[in-house]
């Protein structure tokens, strides 16, 4: 029931009332926008970053650096392990 | 989208890969808890990429499969009321209880609807306030927290006929006692992505030291998997069980504090049956005194009725890693995707399921001695 697939926010709407108009995240995916709520979000994102959506909910917010650090450290692992044939900050 | 391809790629994944094999120095045996690590795997084919001494186990981590017959029972009967609408995510409605399914209450005229949010129920009973709309409330902490934020916002707009019938689950007390169960032999745990994003990966610290057992949280791309297993082998090998975050870009050491507060606002800890596990203490959320006039059971006279497993399934032991699907006699024979007969079989994330759609083995092991013995 999970989906991996961190999604883009294009606009946050709402917000006028925290109780009766709580904000909720403008996604877009396959050029069709979808509203996700942001009761359990970390944090609200900004337009921009990414969230981690499970059944209609923002579960967590990644900046566009933490995405792409992430994507970063992968990438330098399998080069690591390409040269050394070991992992970084592994056991000598 | 771009991200998730570049976790995909053979760039990243073969490496890792030719690690583990490297690293591999004895047989072991992983449990890879979630449903949605399950799925990830098969569809994958990670099982093809891995030494032969690895040995991959699914856990009870997929959350409709683990709900039992007592309360499939329930659901069906609020369905059958006339003034009931059961709003519901689409794995459940085929899942057998002990008398027929949401499918066959549809089929006989109930109205059942699929939903993708429980937010999407509250806005159906918006929409048709002559109707009760009832969520079956399954799910982990990755979904519960998702129903509470639902319940609240109905206490809040005032709405009256939406109920739920509380069956959620709480993943770290049955961990806890599948451990503990010294048939169970299991020398690491993949513990899932998005359940741990919501507890945090400390929640799994107890059962690292108490068990001697490796922990890695792991996000479900394949190069998240494969760094997964990697420290668990590696674990193993150095002798230092611990918990590992592998998947640092989502979880934190103490989870999500919002969602949590969400959790516990609205739900309290209560006894639960697992489907195939039996009552494991405290491993379940009922209602708070507070919000019981959510409570579907309550407001509808629904009794929770005790009821038998399903006869000849073996999803009890494939929950507890014990059998792999083709050791079931039914599989592929009695039970396939189009007819199931357990709930492994029945969700996409079920065991049963992926086994039968990606590993290419259609019958049963039972089977196949049978016909090889038989001139
Ligand atoms: S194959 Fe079917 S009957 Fe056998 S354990 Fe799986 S779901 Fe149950």
């Amino acid at each position: 029931m999970c989906l991996a697939i961190p999604m883009q926010v294009v606009e946050i709407k709402g917000g006028s009332d925290e109780l009766l108009d709580p904000c909720v995240a403008l996604v877009e995916s396959d050029g069709i926008r979808k509203e996700i709520r942001l009761e359990m979000a970390d944090r609200i994102p900004l337009v921009g970053e990414y969230v981690i959506i499970h059944a209609g909910f923002a579960i967590r917010t990644l900046t566009v650096e933490d995405a792409e650090y992430n994507l970063k450290l992968m990438r330098q692992m399998a080069e690591t392990l390409e040269h050394q044939g070991r992992l970084p900050g592994a056991p000598e | 989208m771009k991200c998730a391809d570049e976790f995909r790629s053979r760039a990243i994944t073969a490496p890792l890969v030719e690690e583990i094999i490297r690293s591999l120095v004895r047989p072991l045996r992983i449990m890879e808890v979630c449903g949605t690590h399950t799925m990830s795997i098969f569809r994958h084919g990670i099982r093809s990429l891995l030494p032969e001494g690895l040995t991959l186990l699914s856990g009870p981590g997929c959350p409709v499969c683990v709900t039992p017959a007592s309360h499939i029972d329930a659901f069906v009967a609020a369905a059958n009321l006339a003034q009931v609408t059961i709003a519901t995510f689409g794995d459940l409605i085929r899942v057998p209880g002990s008398n027929g399914s949401l499918a066959t209450a549809r089929a006989g005229g109930a109205r059942v609807e699929i939903v993708y949010s429980p937010m999407d129920a509250l806005t159906l009973a918006q929409q048709e306030p002559e109707r009760l709309v009832l969520f079956p409330a399954i799910g982990f902490e990755t979904t519960i927290p998702t129903i509470a934020a639902t319940i609240l916002q109905a206490e809040r707009l005032g709405i009256e006929n939406f109920l739920i019938i509380a069956a959620s689950k709480t993943m770290p007390q049955a961990l806890e006692a599948l451990m503990a169960d010294p048939e169970l032999q299991v020398d690491g745990l993949l513990c899932p992505g998005h359940v741990s994003a919501i507890i945090g990966s400390d929640a799994y610290l107890r059962m690292a030291e108490r068990y001697h057992l490796g922990c890695a949280v792991a996000g479900f791309e394949p190069a998240d998997i494969l760094a997964g297993l990697l420290s668990l082998i590696r674990q193993h090998n150095e002798g230092t069980p611990k918990v590992d975050n592998c998947y640092t870009r989502v979880v934190s050491p103490e989870g999500n504090l919002k969602a949590q507060s969400l959790i516990n606002e609205v739900f309290m800890p209560a006894d639960s049956e697992w489907r195939g596990l039996g009552v494991i203490p405290g491993s379940g959320l009922v209602l708070r005194e507070k919000y019981s006039r959510f409570d579907g059971m309550l407001r509808l006279e629904i009794p929770l009725q005790p009821t038998s497993e399903t006869k000849g399934c073996r999803c009890g032991d494939i929950l507890k890693g014990r059998l792999l699907p083709p050791d079931c006699p039914l599989y592929g024979a009695a039970c396939t995707p189009l007819q199931p007969v357990g709930p492994c079989m029945v969700s996409n994330e079920g065991t049963c399921a992926a086994y039968y759609r990606y590993s290419g083995q259609k019958v049963s092991h039972r089977k196949i001695a049978k016909d090889t013995t038989t001139p």
